[in-house]
């Protein structure tokens, strides 16, 4: 019976594990600084993650798959300043954000084409087109930022409904969206099937270039929509915006349990995964730890959850 | 036989989260026999051989090795006790050489820590020649045989001074020649005093090779009787607990219209194969390993291309180049390998079951939960498969439910034409005649079934019709009355002359 128990334990921690992580820090967070648990501050927090929480929503697509992306830092911000630069001639956000989806669409069809039709690793594939696009957007602003200037399109960035954020909206609505796409359509369950075992998923039926094409699209997409939000947010685009975001997105979607080798994972998770990283980038700016700094625990709280998390997984694994 | 008692397990037991799947099992080994384990899928064979073998632990019980209890920690563990298992999925490096894998990590080297080359080819080569194998420990493993990698399995577990050789289901991937070199191996390593633990559902293996065999019942001892003391119905009574009398249905087929045809296809290993399938008929395929049965099987579905030719269901030409095309012109297929090509082992045993009919439980953009719930039950009922839930992951099933999973999957998707590739590989005799007997149901309600197996009484057993292929090409075709073994085997291996095939 002690057993049973033991069992059905290491059970729901499994499931909440990536919440079980979040509350530890926030409650370091709240011992470190007095200020962190103010709402404005929590709010900030909450935006501050939106970028990389769409992205990573958009990433655990990829990575269900068993793919990677390592473009979507250099879409975001191509889709970025050519949006601002769309918006700063014509003025017209529908038109700017408009682009910014076109940009982040295409350059997924285009990842997508050379990892599923053409075969290429995931990750040389989206390796080239990180750097590609970073030289497209150097060329594009030949290094100076576009400032954005329309009050509309700032909205979407700064803006607020019924006191919450725009940008908040915005990330809840993707996440239940792609939530309901994994878990409740075919598609959804191309995805997974296509992750956990592409031949047999083939001889299914299922159409699997189509589906981990679909994926990168997702991907390409979710970083426009970042992009628009970014830039909304900081009131320009700068030519080295989204440098390195795809290291935070792919922390947030292993952070949130979903295996690199493609199969298993949930997406709300993930949006956790991007909290987690979030509060720690905000704790240490409350404590006026260098800037530089920040990385390196980044990184090291990226290690050590992903070790704990594998040494719950064999306690669980042991279990059995 | 008559040797000591070298390896004597006393009342294990193993419980996974619901399942019970050993439930106080003896079992003792003796010196320089084959003894055969028996019992239906879910009987928990695989299970004691993992933990005789140190790859899983047991909840209680106790297992003695020449009289001293021990108790393994690891498979590493085991192999110092000399306790060796050949896998299913072979777990060797295929870049590297015969004799590299044979002594990974332990591999001879000189006193500069330079490996010693001469020496390990050498030593592995006298291994394989003590064995009567005939390919050199040079050669790379990715070109072997799916026979030959697993000799040198046996072979490596020779090097490790191994005295107890467990093979679970060794014969599900090989061809009935390859079963013959295999056999003589055993022969080999019973000389030199080892004990193998054999398992298979092939009952004439079973009573070919073995010394003795014990049964297994859902996970409880039955009995160990000498091979000469039973039969093949007294070991079937003890597997399933009630007589299996014919395991092959009565059928009762007259010929129909032509519902599927192929012509003149090609493919890597296929030459023009001209065939039709009529409505409500078995139809067998059969041949040696290359013969070319399972890729004829994966071109009709458009799971590898077709170089040239025709296919047509219905009287209708169709585009089967994908297996997605393939389902929708009404053709089903169940693999040979469930593991790689049948399952996604990770997922839920719902998932894989309704993986083929997604488009149909589909209602506007949502998946129906509700349908695909009831969908899956019925066929989890129908075909009987064992399950403690749909949710659970279908890796975790024994190997006879997961091939039923793969078979549901196929069933739910409803096809005319059914291609069935092995369809009773490691599945129990029991499940074998529900097998058949669906088998039967479903050309009764109109269904015809292209069936490729290479277990011989199987296909005769089944098929009203039967197809020789050799090198590619069909060399003989026989209606029901005319089957018999010698006859399939002699134009299958190519020991009749072309006058002889009747032309
Ligand atoms: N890792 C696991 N987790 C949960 N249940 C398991 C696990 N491994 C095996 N089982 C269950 O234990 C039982 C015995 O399985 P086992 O694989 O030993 O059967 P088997 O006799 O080898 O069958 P088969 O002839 O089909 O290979 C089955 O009910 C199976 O579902
Ligand atoms: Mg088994």
């Amino acid at each position: 019976m002690k057993q049973e128990t033991k069992k059905r334990l290491i059970n729901q921690i499994n499931i909440y594990r990536s919440v079980l992580i979040l509350l530890v820090i926030c409650i370091f967070a709240a011992f470190l600084s007095e200020s962190f648990l103010s709402v404005s501050n929590l709010f900030n927090v909450f935006k501050q993650v939106t970028v990389a929480g769409i992205i990573g929503c958009g990433m655990t697509f990829v990575i269900l798959t068993g793919g990677i992306d390592l473009s979507v830092g250099s879409i975001l911000g191509f889709a970025g300043v050519v949006a601002s630069g769309v918006l700063a001639s014509t003025g017209n956000t529908f038109l700017a954000v408009l682009t910014a989806v076109a940009i982040g669409i295409t350059c997924g069809i285009v990842n997508g084409f050379f990892i599923s039709q053409c075969g290429i690793p995931p990750f040389i594939a989206t390796l080239g087109m990180m750097t590609l696009l970073r030289g497209c957007v150097l060329v594009y602003t030949k290094g100076s930022p576009i400032p954005v200037k329309v009050d509309s399109y700032k909205f979407i960035g700064k803006g607020t409904v019924l006191g919450v954020p725009v940008p908040v909206i915005i990330l809840i609505a993707l996440f239940l969206l792609a939530h309901y796409i994994l878990t409740q359509t075919s598609f959804g369950r191309s995805i997974y099937a296509f992750g956990g075992n592409r031949e047999a998923a083939r001889l299914s039926g299922i159409s699997v270039k189509k589906t981990e094409w679909m994926a990168y699209i997702i991907n390409g997409f979710l970083s426009g929509i970042a992009a628009v939000v970014l830039t909304a947010r900081l009131g320009s685009a700068q030519s080295t915006s989204g440098q390195g975001i795809e290291m935070d997105a792919i922390a947030a979607v292993i952070l949130g349990g979903t295996s690199l080798s493609g199969g298993t994972g949930f997406v709300l998770p993930t949006v956790v995964g991007a909290m987690i990283m979030g509060i720690i980038d905000n704790i240490l700016t409350l404590m006026n730890v260098n800037p530089h700094a920040t990385n390196i625990v980044k990184g090291a709280v990226v290690l050590i959850a992903v070790l704990v998390d594998k040494k719950v997984k064999d306690l669980s694994a042991k279990a059995e | 036989m008559g040797g000591r008692l070298v390896l004597k397990l006393e009342s294990i037991v193993k419980t996974f989260p619901g399942v019970k799947a050993l439930d106080g099992v003896h079992l003792e080994i003796f010196e320089g026999e084959v003894h055969a384990l028996c019992g239906e899928n879910g009987a928990g064979k695989s299970t004691l051989m993992k933990i005789i073998a140190g790859a899983q632990p047991y909840t209680s019980g106790a297992m003695y090795l020449v009289g001293k209890e021990v108790v393994f920690h690891s498979a590493k563990d085991a192999e110092k006790h000399g306790i060796a298992m050949i896998y299913q999925e072979f777990n060797m490096v295929p870049e590297l050489s015969v004799a590299e894998n044979m002594y990974l990590g332990r591999l001879p080297v000189s006193p500069f820590g330079k490996v010693d080359w001469n020496k390990l080819y050498r030593e592995a080569q006298e291994n394989l020649d003590h064995l009567g194998l005939k390919f050199s420990a040079k050669t790379k493993v990715k070109n072997l045989s799916v026979a030959e990698a697993q000799m040198t399995e046996i072979a490596k577990c020779l090097t490790i001074g191994a005295k107890i050789i467990i093979m679970d289901e060794p014969t599900a991937a090989l061809a009935e020649e390859e079963i013959q070199i295999l056999f003589r191996t055993i022969e080999e390593l019973k000389k030199k005093g080892i004990a193998i633990v054999y398992i298979s559902h092939r009952m004439d293996e079973i009573f070919q090779i073995s010394d003795r065999l014990t049964v297994f019942r859902d996970g409880k001892f039955v009995a160990s009787k000498l091979i000469g003391e039973t039969d093949y119905d007294d070991v079937v009574s003890m597997m399933v607990g009630r007589n299996v009398s014919n395991l092959y249905p009565v059928r009762d087929y007259k010929t129909q219209e032509v519902v599927f045809e192929a012509r003149k296809v090609n493919s890597r290993g296929v030459h023009d194969v001209s065939l039709k399938l009529h409505k409500g008929e078995i139809l067998g395929i059969t041949g040696l390993l290359g013969a070319g049965t399972i890729e004829l099987s994966k071109l009709i579905y458009g799971a590898i291309p077709m170089d040239s030719g025709e296919i047509y269901v219905h009287g209708e030409k169709k585009d089967c180049s994908s297996p997605r095309k393939a389902l929708e012109a009404g053709i089903g297929f169940v693999s040979d390998d469930r593991k790689q090509e049948g399952l996604v082992l990770l997922r839920s045993i719902k998932e894989n079951i309704s993986m083929s009919s997604l488009k149909k439980l589909t209602k506007g953009f949502r998946l129906d939960n509700k349908l695909e719930a009831d969908r899956v039950q019925e066929q989890v009922k129908a075909l009987n498969i064992k399950v403690s839930s749909a949710q659970q992951p279908a890796g975790k099933l024994s190997g006879g439910n997961q091939q039923k999973v793969v078979f549901a999957k196929v069933l739910l998707a409803d096809s005319d034409i059914l291609i069935l590739d092995e369809p009773t590989r490691g599945v129990d005799v029991g499940a074998k005649a529900e097998i058949y007997t669906i088998m039967n149901k479903l050309t009764e309600a109109g269904k015809s079934i292209l069936v490729i197996s290479t277990d011989l009484p199987e296909l005769i057993g089944v098929s009203d019709r039967v197809i020789v292929m050799r090198e590619g090409r069909t060399v003989l075709e026989i209606s029901k009355q005319e089957m018999n073994q010698e006859k399939i085997l002699a134009h299958a291996s190519g020991g009749v002359s072309e006058n002889e095939t009747g032309n």
